[in-house]
């Protein structure tokens, strides 16, 4: 793995550049290097890892143990990426991704200066954000996501002191638990916020629960934390309440005093690069999010750009690893150097991995996408309420992109990023129409935010300079 | 307020949030020291209330702070660096 | 049971349903899906009058009047919806970076006061010192500016919002994603057919922007359109510093910054290029270089409803005197005619004289043998 000065090497046609260095980024680059391909790696990140191994590689012993083994056993996939033919960018934001005949044009800010990466194949693996938990009182200081809490401990061996409320549902959220039982900060309180009945619902998908890696992983930690933190049902109207700041957790029948509260109701592919690079998504009823549309060797709707990883549906960390070598294989393909039985056995891989999921899918469904009253806020950039949602739904919009205009939802620097789920299914349930039916944000670049100064730095020729101002360009210094 | 584990110490660095001076251990990002400085309120939101980090992975933009003169930072993507002057961010007056 | 249907639910559409259902009419507005192209939602917001109708006197003088229209259209428009418009006419610049662009500026100046007979709208030409001396801001690369009084810029998104909620309000009864794909002539109006079924009402009024055309057709209505794709880069929000607009940059009464804008002819893509943003961000940054440091948040396109000589078409059909097409690219800026003039002409059943340049009858003029 060489580590790429920014100025260097503009204008080569790469074979590959792969956006995201979490399991399926790291695991598609070193296949494709391996096999002689010319891979950049983009990540935003400091190091390797991606969100679920953030910090791997130089993470004290003593935390990685405390984070489990799934965490430890990440250092060594981080290992093997480095020592691949990789070119690997840290700190490197992706903000545009056009597609000219032939080519991607991938723009990069790095170090606040950006330039521009070709490439034949582009495979997006940037994995998956939080699901959105719209209850009152979610925008107050001090409450996170379980996703922040794990990326403290994991970036610099950090956790919340006082007393620390996990709110929400799902494995991640129990395991983060047991994380933070180990580090000597055990939460005060577990308020479980999955359906009572849908273990019951999810049993017609046992089979494959059955048949999959997580249960005795997850049965073991279930029983293990329900030893060390008072876990609630949490009833109607859960709210976060306090003045500048959470102090408290509520519902009825209930309530916790807190400093912290961390919320979960699982994970949502990150969608903004995927959307604006024009890739096709379609509503996934059971996982209750939009995904890509793809094909079975993880191709978009966009001929050579591939999405692997949590990023093409969530599906966890080791069946992105399976992706991410399939996706690989479909480039090697594309390129006339595919080899169809390691093709084929990275599609059973990740047909194995993914077994267990729609059980988890359906045990541990969010209950909380729509915010259950008028003043909880929809969208945190613009602080836009509930009820002015509602009341463009009632006048008819057509979908999100007309209520974003109305209303500026999806206008901040967020970009959709937090209320843009939200936003389709309040839409949908006053409406009432399919989530599907509805439709998502259209995001548009840059899908990071970068200074008008970098931006004008771009090379433009002098077409570009005739579609602007009339004319070509003036020689001179002033550009 | 966030602690940390009992690890090896790494290198202090000195910054300073809201014009009082304050600690953070070298590799943190901007957002984790402030959080282990104790300091949960990085902004007033666009209706005024106080927001403070919440995703720590960039997807969430309420860690906007001002750091060295350049407004509307994620804190979470910058490591911190020795000297660094931080202050909270107010709403864009209308 | 419909007096009128209005095909198109843009700034356009929802202005005449707006006109007609003030005028005591059941009006029916069938707009199209959240992702149809919508100039409305890719517009600058501008209320413009300096530079336009060059070599179309009467197109200037119809946006001067509209502009002078737009104050009691807001508030008009913002009792009927609640909402507030940010109108703001403070006066407009058109900054040139060298003195090529200041001496083209000021001859097309020059050239619609002399076919207006000087009634078109006030204007000065000033000098680099002077346009600092107003906008202190303004940077050294800045030669000189048009500046014109009687140019401004309003919410536009703000303003679509406010129609639809006027129009809600006036009882206008509104169905979205129902595209109107062909328009069948009845003996006694017209029946509007979609995948989504079919409509029978006794006018119709086509304001469906870029798809306006192949419906107009339908109805004997020729509508020669352009295609015309601009493209706009949006910054985070700042502190006030721009208390003016300018037809390329403006500060939105909400803080953020919109830098425009692209002429492009050769594509039917969405894609923002980033090689246009960039040019377009230099030039910004020139002329105010406080931006430098602001963020970009997103930047999107639009195509312009740009007729084959960017006026207006205000035209009712021959042989179907109840359809009617309105269309133009200029929906902010003559919203206020087309509530009030346009809407009540179409509601008595004829247009009248003063918007005879506007129709169609325009193209069919041949060149002199």
């Amino acid at each position: 793995m060489t580590m790429h000065s920014p100025l260097a090497d503009s204008g080569k046609m790469l074979d590959l550049v792969v956006v995201g260095a979490g399991p399926a980024g790291m695991a598609a680059a070193a296949r494709a290097a391996g096999a002689g391909l010319s891979v950049t790696v983009l990540d935003e990140g400091r190091a390797p890892g991606g969100q679920i191994w953030r910090g791997v590689s130089d993470a004290p012993a003593a935390r990685a143990e405390l984070l489990g083994p799934d965490y430890v056993a990440g250092g060594k996939v981080a290992a093997a990426f480095s020592q691949s033919g990789a070119t690997y960018l840290r700190e490197a934001s992706v903000w545009s991704l056009f597609r000219a005949p032939g080519h991607f044009e991938v723009s990069v800010s790095v170090a606040g200066g950006s330039r521009v990466l070709l490439a034949r194949h582009v495979l997006l693996a940037t994995g998956a954000m939080e699901r959105p938990f719209p209850i009152p009182g979610w925008t107050l200081p001090g409450v996170m996501t379980a996703g922040a809490a794990q990326i403290a401990m994991k970036s610099s061996g950090l956790v919340p002191a006082g007393r620390t409320a996990l709110v929400g549902c799902g494995p991640l959220l129990y395991l983060l638990g047991m994380q933070l039982v180990n580090a000597g900060a055990p939460p005060v309180a577990m308020i479980d916020t999955s359906a009572s009945g849908a273990m019951v619902r999810a049993l017609r998908h046992l089979p494959g629960f059955l048949a999959s890696p997580l249960l005795p992983k997850g049965l073991s930690l279930m029983v293990r934390l329900r030893r060390r933190v008072p876990i609630w049902r949490a009833g109607p109207e859960l709210r976060i309440q306090g003045d500048s700041q959470a102090a408290a957790v509520s519902w009825h029948g209930g309530q916790v005093a807190v400093d912290h509260v961390l919320l979960h109701q699982g994970v949502v592919p990150s969608l903004n690069l995927t959307i604006a690079a024009g890739c096709q998504i379609h509503w996934d009823a059971r996982q209750r999010c939009f995904v890509p549309r793809l094909d079975d060797r993880g191709q978009s709707s966009v001929r050579g750009l591939y999405i692997a990883g949590d990023g093409g549906g969530i599906a966890g960390a080791s069946a992105a690893g399976f992706a991410g070598q399939l996706a690989a294989e479909g480039i090697l393909q594309d390129l006339g150097l595919g080899d169809a039985r390691r093709l084929a056995a990275a599609q059973r891989c990740l047909k194995v991995a993914r077994r267990g999921r729609a059980f988890l899918d359906v045990a541990f469904a969010p209950q909380h996408v729509l915010p259950p009253d008028d003043e909880t806020i929809v969208c945190r950039c613009e602080a836009i309420s509930a009820a002015d949602v509602r009341a463009a739904a009632r006048l008819g919009v057509p979908g999100p992109n007309q209520l974003k205009a109305f209303l500026r939802c999806g206008m901040g620097p967020c970009q959709g990023r937090q209320c843009g789920l939200i936003v389709t299914e309040l839409l949908a349930a006053e409406q009432r129409r399919s989530a599907g039916d509805v439709g998502y944000l259209r995001t548009r670049f840059p899908v990071k935010p970068l200074r008008l100064a970098e931006l004008a730095g771009l090379p433009a020729d002098r077409a570009a300079h005739v579609a602007v101002t009339g004319h070509p360009p003036k020689e001179g210094p002033q550009r | 307020m966030f602690k940390h584990l009992p690890e090896a110490e790494v290198e202090t660095l000195h910054l300073v949030f809201d014009g009082a001076e304050i600690t953070a251990r070298r590799g943190a990002s901007l957002a984790e020291a402030l959080l282990a400085a104790g300091i949960a309120r990085f902004r007033e939101g666009p209706d005024g209330a106080p927001r403070g980090p919440y995703c720590l992975m960039g997807a969430c933009f309420e860690c906007l702070v001002t750091v060295d003169g350049r407004d509307n930072r994620q804190a979470c993507m910058i490591e911190v660096r020795d000297g660094m002057r931080v202050s909270s961010a107010k709403r864009p007056q209308a | 049971m419909f007096d009128t249907a209005v095909i198109g639910g843009g700034l356009v559409g929802a202005s005449v349903a707006l006109g007609l259902a003030r005028a005591g009419e059941k009006v029916l507005v069938l707009d199209g899906a959240d992702l149809s192209p919508r100039a409305s939602r890719a517009n600058f917001a501008l209320v413009w009058v300096q530079g336009k109708g060059l070599g179309a006197p009467d197109y200037a003088l119809w946006s001067l009047r509209s502009a002078g229209a737009w104050p009691d259209f807001a508030l008009r428009l913002q009792r009927d919806a609640g909402l507030d418009l940010s109108l703001s006419q403070r006066g407009g610049f058109s900054f040139a970076l060298d003195e090529a662009e200041l001496a083209a500026l000021e001859r097309e100046m020059k050239q619609i006061d002399r076919e207006t007979n000087g009634r078109a709208a006030p204007w000065e030409l000033l000098d680099g010192a002077e346009v600092r001396r107003r906008v202190p801001d303004v940077g050294r690369g800045v030669v000189g500016a048009v500046f014109s009084p009687a140019d401004g810029h309003v919410n536009a998104l703000r303003l679509l919002h406010a129609l639809h909620r006027a129009i809600n309000h006036w009882h206008v009864t509104y169905e979205a994603s129902r595209p109107v794909t062909r328009i069948e002539p009845l003996a006694s109006g017209f029946r509007l057919h979609g995948e989504w079924g079919t409509k029978a009402v006794p006018r119709i009024v086509i304001a469906a922007g870029t798809g306006s055309d192949r419906l107009a057709a339908q109805v004997g209505i020729d509508v020669p359109l352009k295609r015309s794709r601009g493209q706009v880069v949006v910054t985070e929000k700042c502190a006030p510093f721009f208390p003016y607009v300018s037809a390329t940059l403006r500060q939105t009464d909400e803080g953020s910054v919109l830098i425009g804008d692209s002429d492009e002819t050769d594509t039917d893509s969405i894609e923002t290029r980033p090689d246009i943003a960039s040019v377009m961000s230099a030039r910004a940054m020139q002329v105010f270089p406080r931006l430098a440091d602001l963020n970009v948040l997103r930047s999107w396109t639009g195509f312009r409803v740009k007729t084959r000589d960017g006026l207006p078409i205000y035209q009712q059909s021959a042989d179907h005197p109840g359809a009617f097409a309105v269309l133009c690219h200029s929906g902010v800026t003559l919203a206020a005619l087309h509530a009030d003039v346009v809407a009540r002409q179409i509601h008595e059943g004829a247009l009248s004289g003063e918007l005879a340049p506007f129709s169609t009858g325009r193209f069919d003029v041949q060149a002199p043998a």
